[in-house]
């Protein structure tokens, strides 16, 4: 294929404007815990190209950085771990998250 | 104390697997409660999306006149490409455009609340906005009920269906399903896009409530899996499905390669214009057959994909209709242990009979090796270029230079994909022996 990989901005569509369009009700509890001790000893760090929410960043001392408002709950992050006891993952509570419309 | 409630049956998950089960217990005249953890049934969900309907003939009595339809599937195509290449076989029918129909595209926040309709119209009674937290044991260890995330509140009864989709915490707690295995499961990413109806009949050579069904194989880099892109009614849905260890091995972000997708040659004429409705990205229990879990334990049944029953067999990728399969039939079969008044494994050993019996475990049975050839290094990397290259060897008009034949030129293509005409015949009879 002709496209080559950017800084997140694919056909004139940037992360953000293509997560604004998914319908997320964050909820006040964190669904998705990561312990940055475990991941900086992580040689892949999986989750953080594979997270079709972009919810994972690496940090400069070698850690994972993370957000879990706009997440998918489609569970990729915990099924690529390849840390045991890196990453928790729950639903969010009842009634929130993400909210697919166009499912 | 936390609350508690008694029914004849807990279903977890108002997807399609969980409303036909709930459907199935209601019509028994059994109490039912469908748990959804969603503000609604379908808003968690997200497939291609194409449903089966002949499924339904048993459940709904004439479904397609009322089921919320984007449009019936008329035409198939299923598609080999390159970066600059592409192959279709293209098969249409006049039969899928009318009653009883074959297939058609809708969308799973629609559908999923017609069907979970279905199920209170007959009794069931449902719960949105509730997560089911855990499984509640009694002294010896069967399953009787489940904890909510509603203060803590509990719902009971002799028999929990866990239709609580592909990451199933309640068949992981079971010990039914193993916590993590990314072998078996594919990332699905999808993007919806506005199209006006005018428009998508016209470039999809359809009418009124008529649709397209295209497969794409040659277009994820590589990584197994394949594309797809479905007409609704004044929408597509095209998107991308990865196997998720060669995703994460491959560093590809997943929205890229929808990217590579809308930008090709053969795709990015029927799109344009379009503009991005929703993005949404969903897992697939792709292991088939080989990696289905046990379906019962003592209280306990588990349907759809939880039980890891979608169907990814190249030639036919179907879910919703496994799941509505084996939603019923796990309805049908709880209530019959109720009605022997033993909710053991034993006596729900029923459920996986019926489905034995029926589409939904003979299909997996038959295609058991369809997912290992199907994501094999040489259908997903090489015989996209290679059928190419091919038609381009057969149509490309060479004179003055005679032209080559037929053997000649797939000697000479399938050399320059590095494949021996015995590979290929050897895939070829694997094929058949499969799918034949």
């Amino acid at each position: 294929m002709s496209v080559t990989p950017g800084a997140g901005r694919w056909d004139g569509i940037s992360f953000e404007e293509r997560m604004a369009t998914v319908d997320f009700r964050v909820g006040a509890r964190a669904h998705i815990t990561v312990d940055a001790d475990v991941c900086r000893s992580c040689t892949t760090k999986a989750c953080v190209t594979a997270c079709p929410a972009n919810l994972f960043a690496p940090t400069a001392d070698g850690g994972i950085l993370f957000n879990y408002e706009e997440c998918f709950e489609c569970g990729t992050c915990y099924m690529v771990c390849n840390e045991a006891g890196a990453l928790s993952w729950t639903y969010p509570d009842g009634g929130h998250g993400v909210v697919f419309h166009h499912g | 104390m936390a609350e508690r409630t008694a029914f004849d049956a807990v279903v977890v998950g108002a997807g399609p697997a969980g409303s036909s089960a709930a459907l199935a217990l209601a019509r028994a005249g059994r109490s039912v409660v469908l748990v959804e953890r969603g503000p609604f049934p379908g808003s968690k969900n997200v497939y291609g999306g194409v449903v089966y309907g002949r499924v339904l003939d048993d459940i709904v009595e004439r479904w397609w006149e009322e089921v919320p339809v984007e449009r019936w599937i008329v035409r198939r195509s299923t598609m080999m490409m390159t970066g600059t290449q592409s192959l279709s076989v293209d098969f249409r029918s006049d039969a899928w455009g009318s009653a009883p129909y074959n297939g058609m595209t809708t969308l799973r926040s629609r559908f999923d609340a017609w069907l979970a309709d279905k199920a209170t119209g007959a009794g069931a009674v449902l719960v949105t906005s509730t997560v089911a937290t855990g499984l509640v044991r009694d002294g010896v260890g069967r399953v009787v009920g489940v904890r909510t995330d509603r203060d803590g509140a509990e719902l009971h009864a002799p028999v929990v269906i866990a239709c609580d989709g592909v990451n199933s915490f309640l068949a992981k707690e079971a010990g039914l399903l193993p916590r993590a295995q990314a072998s078996h499961h594919t990332l699905g990413v999808k993007e919806v896009l506005d199209l006006p109806a005018g428009a998508i009949n016209e470039r999809f050579g359809v009418q009124d409530h008529e649709g397209v069904d295209m497969e794409i194989l040659g277009c994820t880099r590589g990584i197994p899996g394949g594309g797809f892109l479905y007409t609704n009614a004044d929408t597509v849905s095209i998107g991308v499905v990865v196997a998720l260890p060669q995703l994460a091995e491959s560093g590809v972000r997943p929205e890229a390669l929808i990217a590579d997708l809308k930008a090709h040659p053969s795709i990015a004429p029927l799109l344009r214009g379009s503009s991005l409705r929703e993005y949404g990205a969903h897992l697939i229990p792709e292991g088939g057959f080989d990696t289905m879990p046990a379906l019962a334990a003592d209280g306990l049944l588990i349907a759809g994909d939880a039980g890891a029953m979608t169907l990814a067999a190249g030639l036919w990728l179907e879910g919703v209709n496994f799941a509505i399969g084996s939603g019923y039939a796990a309805g049908r079969a709880a209530d019959r242990a109720l009605r022997a008044g033993d909710c053991s494994a034993l006596g729900l050993a029923s459920y996986r009979a019926d489905l034995e019996g029926q589409f939904v475990l003979a299909d997996h049975k038959r295609l058991r090796k369809a997912p290992a050839l199907v994501l094999s290094e040489r259908v997903q990397q090489r015989y996209p270029g290679l059928l190419c290259d091919l038609a381009e060897g057969m149509f490309t008009v060479t004179n003055p230079v005679p032209k080559a034949g037929g053997l000649r030129i797939t000697r000479d293509v399938a050399a320059r994909h590095g494949v021996k005409l015995r590979e290929l015949a050897a895939d070829t009879v694997r094929g058949m022996r499969i799918f034949g």
